[in-house]
């Protein structure tokens, strides 16, 4: 097991490696960024001070150094010049937007956004395991026609239109606080009981926004699954020799079909996180979502490379523990090579 | 005299093959080319048929979009901005009526209401010359219109936005850019997909190993936060055109990773077959087995999986110019649209819900796309 584990942190390692570069060269793309353009601004004025301030704030950023070694220097690998020490010695840079350091600007909004895809997570688990096996057993009846409709309700409406819907209404028909991650009189409060419940209750609308495409999508997944499963001659044995109904699914087929549900999770964080972005834009909420589009808008670069670069390490992470648990539930992937 | 039967029910006497039934029309069904099969299959899902009909009936009206809307998506009424949806009548002096709304400025909200005037039907005119001339096919000018609003009246059956712009007719018009994008995304994506997929499977050795970290890699990267930063690097002075091609480039760019692995894990898995064997013994040239042994024996599943993922790709424009990112004006599309909802706010939609009237087509094609990519897949595999 731990050899597992080592082997699949070492992947998700050097895939990091590969992403940071992909995300440097795409922050890196757009000709003209917000700190060059000031410099060409200071520059234009030809004043001899100006251009020398121009000068300072290349050298400071190490704009006038390569390309492959400016990469180097954001992620902290190579020593900057004074004082910049890059991503992986905690040092995120420069908000040249907002005039602030960029630790600063995402600092509450990084924890709100693990939070948010955390909890959608446990939602998805929480509401799609019961709920594809209860069709699965319960094979066209009513149960089995809900969870189906669902299904098609998550594969129909993109989240960020449910958002939109749900946004206008949900205050309306649910009575839910909608739009932000907490009230505002908790905004930049300590932690404190009360603030936890308040973003809890925040939390149930996104969440159910961000969730049911994907609770949708492993429902049916489950379903199949356990439905193949059930045909089997060992559950009708199981039935035969007595065991109660309900045990004899839990205890083995849905184990079976546990499987691919598990490795589900891997695949489906991407996704995840994308609607957690947009979704966030839609409502409100004060995760990286907004920040990231405002960056990206006006191309901020340090902030959206830190953003971007965060959100592939979030899905990453959470592919790791998909891995992992997944390897935990079934020995013979623990044995077989990489990954899946 | 018929088997022993302890609970003594009537057997009949005559032989009877339970099997032969069957087989009879498995027999007849093996002469028929694969695709008949494929075809009689697929017709069989009703939602799958339904579906492309519908997707076919909307494609085929683009190039006519100019003709069978009645305004053009660029025209304003001032007199009508934010109006709700016109009441429309039939038979009430004219085939098809509408009535004239005077709009009137509530002083306590300061919001404008529109009355309509149900003692004054106008009919519409059909086949009328109405707005401004447009290219018909890009052959001749023309503007004529299959409907046109009433002589010095309007036509609103979905409400005008901000601008009072007819929302119908730009719905209609949206079609156009939303419909199209997905189309080229899926070529670029099908396209680099074969290749790379191709060549992993071919080559094999270091080659597919590359490949198949660089699909690891991509795969794992949230789409959405990648699309909206490789879209906001696209030059604010490009003109529509570009945009849009860069746009479906975009989002063909992020999506060939499924395809490529599909296509390199059939080409390991027919390498193996027999009649590629007997090909490669018999002397056919590498080309050759490729173009007219192994591609037709999983084309059609590619062919499924693209039509599964055009749907991402129309959802993916629509959130990127739902963000303000995608397209730009005065392009129109659905996301574009839905920006307009975005920029007015929660209070503002609950009073024009009208401008949230493009989600009912994206949700409708992203079903059809689904229902008819699941109904191909399903009916790929006639011998089942």
């Amino acid at each position: 097991m731990a050899r597992f584990i080592l082997r699949r942190c070492v992947t998700m390692i050097w895939t990091l490696a590969v992403v940071s570069v992909l995300v440097f060269i795409i922050v890196n793309l757009p000709p003209g960024d917000i700190l060059s353009n000031r410099i060409d601004e200071l520059m234009a004025s030809g004043e001899e001070a100006s251009v020398a301030q121009a000068r300072f704030i290349a050298a400071q950023y190490s704009l006038d150094q390569p390309l492959w070694k400016q990469y180097l220097i954001w992620m902290g690998v190579w020593p900057g010049p004074n004082g910049f020490s890059g991503i992986l010695q905690g040092d995120l840079g420069w908000s040249f937007e907002l005039d602030r350091p960029v630790a600063d600007i995402v600092g509450e909004a990084v924890w709100m956004t693990v939070v948010l895809n955390f909890t959608t997570i446990i939602f998805v688990y929480v509401f799609a395991l019961p709920l594809g096996a209860i069709a699965a057993v319960r094979a066209n009846t009513l149960v089995d026609y809900v969870a189906t409709f669902i299904g098609y309700i998550g594969l129909a409406t993109p989240n960020f239109l449910l958002a939109l819907v749900l946004y206008n209404y949900g205050a309306q028909w649910f009575g839910l606080p909608v739009g932000g991650m907490m009230g505002r009189e908790f905004s930049g409060q300590p932690l404190s009981w009360a603030k936890i419940l308040d973003v809890l209750e925040h939390l149930i609308v996104p969440v159910i926004v961000i969730g049911t495409s994907g609770m949708a999508a492993m429902v049916r997944r489950l379903r199949a699954n356990l439905l193949d499963e059930l045909g089997k001659p060992y559950v009708v044995t199981a039935a035969a020799k007595g065991l109660p109904p309900a045990r004899a699914v839990v205890k083995y087929p849905l184990r079976m079909a546990l499987n691919p549900f598990v490795a589900d999770i891997g695949n489906m964080l991407p996704q995840l996180v994308s609607g957690s972005v947009i979704v966030s834009v839609v409502m409100g909420l004060q995760t990286i979502g907004p920040i990231l589009l405002q960056s990206l808008r006006s191309q901020d670069y340090f902030l959206s490379g830190f953003i971007l670069l965060f959100v592939s390490v979030l899905t990453l992470v959470g592919m790791l523990v998909s891995d992992i648990l997944l390897a935990l539930l079934d020995p013979r992937i623990r044995f077989a090579g990489r990954g899946r | 005299m018929a088997p022993h039967d302890p609970d003594a029910h009537y057997v009949s006497d005559s032989p009877y093959d339970p099997e032969a039934e069957r087989q009879l029309i498995e027999r007849k069904d093996l002469d028929y080319a694969t695709w008949v099969l494929v075809w009689r299959r697929f017709l069989k899902n009703r939602l799958a048929v339904l579906s492309g009909i519908f997707l076919l009936a909307i494609y085929i009206q683009l190039p006519f979009i100019d003709f069978l809307s009645p305004y053009s998506h660029t025209v304003r009424d001032d007199d009508h901005l934010n109006a709700p949806p016109q009441p429309v009548g039939i038979f009430d002096g004219g085939f098809i009526v509408t009535y004239p709304m005077t709009e009137t400025l509530d002083m306590q909200t300061l919001q404008r209401v529109y009355t309509a005037d149900y003692d004054n039907p106008q009919p519409l005119r059909w086949f009328a010359s109405c707005g401004a001339p447009y290219s018909f096919l890009g052959i001749w000018e023309s503007d004529n219109h299959l409907v046109c609003p009433p002589e010095g009246g309007t036509f609103y059956p979905f409400g005008t936005d901000r601008l009072g712009r007819d929302m119908l007719s730009r719905l209609m018009h949206s079609a156009r850019l939303s419909l199209t994008i997905g189309l080229i995304g899926v070529a670029i994506s099908f396209a680099i997909g074969m290749v790379v997929g191709g060549i992993a499977g071919y080559f094999g050795g270091w080659v597919d190993a590359i490949v198949q970290r660089a699909i690891e890699v991509i795969r794992s990267l949230p789409e959405l936060p990648i699309w909206l930063a490789l879209s906001a690097a696209i030059p604010a002075h490009w003109g529509p055109e570009a945009v849009f091609f860069v746009i479906s480039i975009i989002l063909g760019l992020l999506d060939w990773p499924g395809l490529a692995r599909a296509v390199r894990s059939k080409f390991l898995a027919l390498r193996e077959e027999e009649y590629v064997r007997a090909a490669e013994l018999m002397g056919a040239s590498t080309a050759r087995i490729i173009a007219a042994h192994m591609m037709p024996n999983f084309m059609s599943h590619l062919v499924a999986s693209a039509t599964l993922s055009i749907p991402a790709m129309i959802l993916g424009e629509t959130a990127l110019s739902f963000l303000g990112l995608g397209l730009r004006p005065p392009a129109v599309s659905w996301g574009l649209m839905l920006n307009d909802a975005l920029t007015l706010g929660q209070g503002a939609i609950t009073i024009t819900p009208w401008v949230l009237w493009p989600l009912a087509p994206v949700i409708l094609v992203v079903l059809a796309y689904n229902f008819l990519g699941d109904g191909i897949r399903d009916a790929l595999d006639p011998y089942s």
